[in-house]
């Protein structure tokens, strides 16, 4: 049934796409979070708490978003992938069964305290339980990753009658691709949030707040971004090495090399046409992917013809490609030449600031054109060696497909309207609140009980 | 380490924990989103500020027992969502929608938040309405027929009415004044539908399941499972009883019926329980021809025999921290 593994394809590429838009947030968000309450605790100076305040708002829609569209994923592998959870699900299911009792248990279970709870319990504990929900977003990425690096470089398991059995499951976590995609997606997570702080901090600023709080967390996600820039440009390059190794296939296609050459040619751009096996319009670097790739000018590249009929489409594999490694040397620049800008005390320019608006949900766009890379750079697999994506669809009826379909699509525009609209009705509103209440200027003591007396009773 | 056959038992009753656990917790949140005046202001406000604290934790046990069910018995899940595709939809896309509507309602410009409060009430309504529809085609071994249908919407009215009771019975122990007034009154009249839906699954069930009656009617069993449906048909009357009495001086027994309700909850889901076991699709699937790999199970095991525990205590500290009548939500 052809359309319908083409409807369950782009329904649950549009749903997981969808989903991973906010974790991505959140995982980082959450420290960040962390990282203010922290900073509060220790000097008692209000405008933490005031920061504090202002993100753990955005940070609690971002949250519900995600818990609520994640529900939706857990349904999709048996629904849409039924031969998927019939061939590795001995490996897929403990895996994603972690995942919900270490991540997602610890952070709904804290969550309440960490948005309800500040009045309630003692500092020390609302900051434990902040710091909780931050390590429990950042196990939900390990387990889940773990499973999706298995996707890719399986290890670690034995095929018996076509199935897969788990035989050591250190392997089958720690397989060869898994520490390259966790920390290429927690550093990821971590630029889309310190590109939204520093983008509303900076469309705060721009609105005429002249409030401490914005300048404050203007000036850390800066720092963040700048440092964390370079090491992700790093780890993408150490990530393709890897991958370089396990999914030659993978790395021709972003590449757009067609035939196995020597001294490749780094492409800035160029139209891959699948059907003549040749590239229109070329802008190259000469021997510049050999290098990056081998770190040898002349050394060999594996071309897709190698691999005919069994790779993976060209065109938005290399498309994708570039647009991350765009918004990664976009990110680079912009953070580079605004933090040094603050750091020799000058007010950031207007320019600077409205680039840094529309620059706040940057990490969005590079994130999913990566995610895009190594997924569709995956295909015809879903397991790599042992599962094709066709074998695994699903024969429910095409109508019913195309219609859940449809009733997620205007769910999700809906939703992002309400989201991008609600951030920047709070951001407007900060702008007009006055600096300071009565009750940021107490100091919180440290060492009240864990449950305040008062709130005991029924 | 662990034998295959038990593992399939241990994990069938982790999965059923997960569901009984949902249905009380997450009913009750659904059951207040249900129970949702469009019109005060401010009851609204304090009815979402009761669940507030609780309520993404509450559907956890929802991804719990799905996960559960998608890895222990990875066949049955996907025939039951197959059968069950477009009522998951449903499903589905009211649970996004109120779970987005409760945190928008509060931030968004002041002037959509009657919008939110509706969609807040709409969507939990008809995740409650989609799960007992498909508590129904369960029952009905999803047969394609219009009876099956009739009886699914039945069953779909009857949870929606389960959950607006138990999530009356918490706002009677959360709140105080005229809304626990109020509340009283919403418990006696959920209680009432919710007695007969349960009356009505408990006859038609054994009717059209040959199996089910069987198990049910057979002696000496009879005598021993015959004081559920009779406990349960006294708590449904010693509850009636009560909301009578309420509100009393001094709150005195405001959470009696809530617990009433927690065991009526546990004793239909025990009955439903008993019916089916060891099918995990009724007539067709049963758990051992569905069980996962015993080396998958078992790993897992372990992860679950440690785990559960902590997830018990800090639920506990948390519905600890925030014991008492309700007070303003707000995110400081
Ligand atoms: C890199 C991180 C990451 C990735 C790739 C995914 N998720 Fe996710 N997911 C999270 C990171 C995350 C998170 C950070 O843990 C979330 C977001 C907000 C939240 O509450 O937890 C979450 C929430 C979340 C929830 C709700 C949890 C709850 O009730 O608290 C479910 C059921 C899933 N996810 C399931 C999935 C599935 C089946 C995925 C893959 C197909 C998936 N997620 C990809
Ligand atoms: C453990 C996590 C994940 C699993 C198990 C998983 C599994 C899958 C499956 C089953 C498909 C369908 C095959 C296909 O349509 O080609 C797929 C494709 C896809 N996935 Fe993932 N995925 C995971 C994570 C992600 C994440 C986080 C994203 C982020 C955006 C993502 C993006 C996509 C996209 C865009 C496709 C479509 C590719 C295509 O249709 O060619 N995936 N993945
Ligand atoms: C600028 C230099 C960058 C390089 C060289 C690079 C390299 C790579 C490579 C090679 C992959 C594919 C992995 C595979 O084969 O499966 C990848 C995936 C990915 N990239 Fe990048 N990347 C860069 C920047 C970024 C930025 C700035 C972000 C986001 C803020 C990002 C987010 C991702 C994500 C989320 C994935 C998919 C998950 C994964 O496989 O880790 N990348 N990257």
């Amino acid at each position: 049934m052809l359309e319908t593994l083409m409807l369950s394809r782009i329904q649950f590429a549009a749903n997981i796409s969808f989903h991973i838009l906010f974790p991505t947030i959140t995982i980082a968000l959450s420290w960040f979070l962390f990282f203010f309450k922290v900073r509060f605790d220790l000097t008692g100076d209000p405008v933490w708490m005031r920061a504090y305040r202002f993100w753990v708002k955005i940070f609690a829609i971002t949250f519900a978003i995600g818990v609520v569209t994640g529900i939706t994923m857990s349904f999709q592998f048996g629904t849409n992938w039924p031969k998927f959870m019939e061939t590795v699900g001995n490996i897929a299911g403990p895996l994603l069964g972690y995942e919900v009792l270490t991540a997602f248990f610890l952070e709904a279970g804290f969550l309440g305290i960490m948005l309800f709870g500040i009045k309630r319990v003692s500092a020390r504990v609302h900051t434990l339980s902040t710091l909780i929900v931050a390590i429990g977003t950042t196990l939900s990425a390990f387990w889940i990753l773990a499973l999706n690096s298995w996707m890719h470089t399986p290890q670690g398991h034995e095929m018996r009658d076509g199935v897969a059995f788990p035989v050591d499951w250190l392997a089958i976590i720690f397989n060869p691709s898994f520490p390259y995609r966790l920390s290429h997606m927690v550093i990821a997570s971590g630029l889309t949030a310190a590109f939204l702080v520093a983008g509303i901090s900076a469309y705060r600023l721009l609105k005429g707040d002249d409030k401490q709080a914005p300048k404050l967390t203007l000036k850390i996600a800066l720092s963040v971004a700048m440092f964390l820039t370079p090491v992700q440009i790093f780890l993408g390059d150490m990530h393709g090495l890897n991958t370089l190794e396990h999914q030659p296939q993978k790395i021709a296609a972003m590449e757009g090399i067609w035939h196995t050459e020597k001294g490749a040619p780094l492409l800035l751009f160029a139209i891959p046409d699948e059907k003549q096996r040749t590239n229109h319009f070329e802008l190259a670097i000469p021997k510049m992917a050999s290098f990056i790739l081998t770190h040898d000018l002349d050394g060999e590249i594996k071309g897709l013809n190698e691999f005919e009929g069994n790779h993976p489409p060209v065109a938005p594999v290399f498309y994708a490609f570039r647009i991350m490694v765009g918004m990664g040397m976009l990110m680079l620049l912009i953070s580079w030449v605004s933090r040094i800008q603050l750091l020799r005390n000058k007010p950031l320019p207007g320019w600077l600031l409205k680039a840094l608006v529309a620059m706040s949900f940057s990490g969005w766009i590079a994130t999913l054109a990566g995610w895009y890379v190594t997924e569709i750079g995956r295909q015809p697999w879903l397991v790599t060696g042992i599962l094709t994506v066709e074998d695994a669809a699903t024969d429910i009826a095409v109508g019913n497909v195309g219609l859940s379909l449809v009733m997620y699509l205007i769910l999700y525009v809906v939703i992002m309207t309400a989201y991008l609209h609600t951030i920047f009705t709070m951001a407007n509103r900060a702008v007009e609140i006055e600096e300071i209440t009565d009750d940021e200027k107490v100091k919180p003591v440290i060492n009240t009980p864990i449950i305040p007396k008062e709130s005991n009773h029924v | 380490m662990f034998e295959a056959n038990s593992l399939a038992v241990i994990f069938v009753g982790l999965m059923g924990l997960s569901i009984l656990l949902y249905a009380i917790l997450d009913g009750f949140d659904l059951g207040v989103g249900i129970l949702l005046p469009l019109s005060q202001k401010d009851d609204s406000d304090t009815m979402i500020a009761s669940i507030g604290p609780f309520w993404d934790a509450n559907e956890t046990w929802l991804v719990l027992a799905i996960g559960l069910l998608l890895i222990a018995f990875p066949a049955a899940h996907s025939y039951i969502f197959k059968e069950l595709y477009l009522p998951t939809a449903v499903l589905l896309i009211s649970l996004v929608l109120r779970g987005v509507a409760f945190d928008f309602r509060a931030k968004a410009a002041f002037s959509h938040k009657p919008t939110w409060n509706k969609v807040f009430k709409g969507g939990s309504l008809l995740a409650a309405m989609s799960q007992g529809y498909m508590l129904g085609m369960y029952v009905m071994s999803f047969e394609n027929t219009l009876v099956a249908y009739a009886f699914s919407l039945l069953s779909a009215l009857g949870v929606a009415a389960a959950y607006a009771y138990i999530g009356a019975c918490w706002l009677i122990m959360k709140t105080e004044g005229a809304l626990q007034v109020q509340a009283v009154g919403w418990a006696k009249k959920a209680g009432i539908i919710c007695f007969i839906g349960v009356l009505a699954v408990s006859a038609v069930n054994p009717l059209i399941n040959p199996d089910v009656f069987a198990k049910w009617f057979a002696w000496p069993t009879t005598l021993y499972i015959l004081p559920l449906p009779i406990i349960c048909f006294a708590l449904f009357v010693y509850s009636q009883m009560q909301l009578k009495l309420l509100p009393a001086v001094n709150d005195k027994g405001c959470w009696r019926p809530f617990v009433c309700a927690v065991i009526i909850f546990t004793l239909c889901f025990f009955g439903l329980a008993f019916s089916f076991f060891p099918y995990i699709v009724p007539g067709k699937l049963t758990i051992w021809e569905t069980a996962s790999a015993p080396e998958s199970l078992s790993f897992l095991l372990w992860g679950v025999i440690i785990v559960v525990p902590v997830i018990f205590s800090y639920t506990v500290f948390s519905y600890r921290v925030f014991w008492g009548k309700v007070q303003e939500l707000r995110y400081h």
